[in-house]
């Protein structure tokens, strides 16, 4: 594996197990055991109703495309070659920051996605999405 | 409780960008331009008793206003730093009436200034998206921006030509301002489409320059106002709101918090949209001028598109909207940049506007807006005759 210059995740106690996950190419979110919701990005209490009653659980992996922007000339040299950066919808209902990889001119707003898992460095696993 | 008619801006002083900070220094940048509003008010450094600052990202510290103050000479009986990004400088503005009216103050020095270098941009300081936005490439602002263009085009059918328009406009008012940046040519739709795809879909010309800069403005009692120099003018409303950080998280990408935040300050102003002579909508791309029109109740949701085509945005149109050329042909001196619109709605109520003038200009909206549509501040602006 060539040398990985990107930013990389530094996990934190609330969110290793996400990361974890990901590495394990399992797709998890934390949901709250009062109100029920589905929560992303990963939160000691939840961030609707502040019950710290939350688990984690596996989810489908499936998700929308909500918006997103191909990132011709990006802010950081680090990401030198045109990317899709996204905002997806998860099935289950939080949205996404991620990636997704598909031919510029077949993404549509709307599109059905499913996850897949990108080992980018050693120990390191990215949640990223393609046209399902 | 109201802040209507509590306070009114005295006084104001401006740079004109540079492209380069060369020998500039942020405190410097401030020490001049606070040195200039304090004249403009025909006020004296003692006369200040209140002081809001914002933290340049070039020279950044802890517990900063009382050092920046220190710098400046001045003993604040009111000091802060106000950190809600571009909405920083509108933010200022009620907060400095806030203090008048609690009695607090009596002067309040609102100033910014920072140094830009185009370049990389610095990864996230904020843990979170330090961890769930960078490794996606979600760095600086333009993606987010991006993100909120292509869903408001697919929700409503806003086309490339009309947020194009924006940017035509504005620099048609800066064609008229000798402080803009960009002020040597017009701008056509077709310069606009044609300027380099940065983030699809914001071409180059849609997109804020950074630059090197600073404002300030003296926010004062009625008392100091009586005895100004200039036209005072007076803060008759206002309202901020935030609900999201990173737009991924926010409620809605294209129903931003300015409709909170305008709808409280129309609402303490006892006016509307209708009423306002002229606008000054934060624009660090071309879609926050439409999201945020919408947004304030100039159209219907989902129609500032057709309403920037369809209305003549320049300083002698139906809608005169960031007469100074707004931050896409002033430049962003980094928060300054968010200070341009308060300095020329200011400027404009006034008199001041010079061959830019808005012909019987006394009403004005500003509009503050920080991070990716995140935290938003609006003023309504009145000159008394």
């Amino acid at each position: 594996m060539s040398e990985y210059l990107k930013p990389l995740p530094k996990p934190t106690p609330t969110s290793r197990p996400f990361w974890e996950g990901a590495r394990n190419h399992e797709l998890k979110l934390q949901r709250c055991g009062n109100c029920s919701r589905f929560i992303y990005y990963p939160r000691d209490r939840c961030p609707n109703c502040f019950s710290d009653k939350l688990s984690w659980h596996p989810v489908s992996g499936r998700a929308t495309l909500y918006s997103y922007t191909i990132v011709h000339r990006a802010s950081a040299r680090a990401f030198a070659d045109p990317y899709v950066l996204a905002v997806v919808e998860l099935e289950e209902g939080p949205r996404m920051t991620s990636n997704v990889e598909a031919p510029h001119d077949q993404l549509k707003v709307g599109m059905p996605l499913l996850v897949f898992f990108d080992d980018v460095a050693l120990g390191h696993t990215l949640v990223k999405f393609k046209p399902a | 409780m109201s802040l209507k008619g509590k306070a009114a801006a005295v006084g104001i002083g401006e740079l004109k960008p540079a492209k380069e900070p060369g020998d500039l220094t942020a405190l410097g940048l401030m020490a001049t331009v606070s040195a200039e509003a304090i004249a403009d008010a025909g006020l004296e450094k003692k006369d200040i008793d209140g002081f809001l600052v914002g933290m340049p990202y070039a020279d950044p510290g802890m517990i900063y206003p009382t050092s920046a103050a220190e710098v400046l000479g001045i003993s604040p009986r009111m000091l802060n730093v106000v950190d809600i990004g571009g909405a920083s400088p509108a933010g200022m503005i009620w907060r400095a009436a806030a203090a008048i009216d609690a009695g607090m103050c009596n002067a309040v020095l609102c100033v910014v200034a920072d140094l830009n270098r185009a370049g990389d941009q610095r990864p996230p300081t904020v843990s979170t998206q330090r961890e769930f936005e960078a490794p996606y490439g979600n760095i600086g602002a333009n993606c987010g921006y991006a993100l909120i263009a292509r869903r408001h085009m697919y929700e409503y059918g806003t086309t490339a030509q009309q947020m194009a328009k924006v940017a035509v406009d504005q620099r048609a008012n800066a064609l008229k301002n000798p402080l803009a940046t960009f002020n040597d040519r017009p701008l056509t739709i077709a310069d606009v489409l044609n300027s380099r795809m940065i983030v699809d879909p914001l071409h180059l010309f849609e997109i804020v320059s950074p630059v090197s800069g600073g404002a300030a403005v003296i926010v004062a009692s009625p008392e100091i106002a009586k005895r100004a120099k200039h036209p005072p003018v007076w803060l008759l409303g206002a309202g901020e709101y935030a609900n999201h950080s990173t737009i991924t998280y926010a409620p809605s990408l294209t129903t931003s918090p300015v409709k909170v935040a305008a709808e409280a300050a129309f609402k303490m102003a006892g006016l509307k949209p209708d009423d306002m002579d002229l606008v000054c909508p934060y624009d660090c791309y071309t879609i926050t001028v439409i999201v945020t029109l919408e947004d304030a109740g100039f159209c219907k949701k989902g129609q500032g598109g057709p309403f920037v085509a369809e209305h003549d945005l320049t300083w002698k149109g139906d809608l005169p909207c960031n007469t100074h050329g707004g931050q896409l042909s002033f430049g962003q001196p980094g928060l300054a940049g968010g200070m341009s619109h308060v300095t020329e709605g200011i400027r404009q109520l006034m008199g001041r506007g010079g061959e830019r003038q808005v012909k019987d200009a006394a009403l004005g909206y500003v509009n503050g807006n920080g991070g990716i549509m995140s935290e938003q501040a609006s003023l309504i602006l009145e000159r008394r005759s």
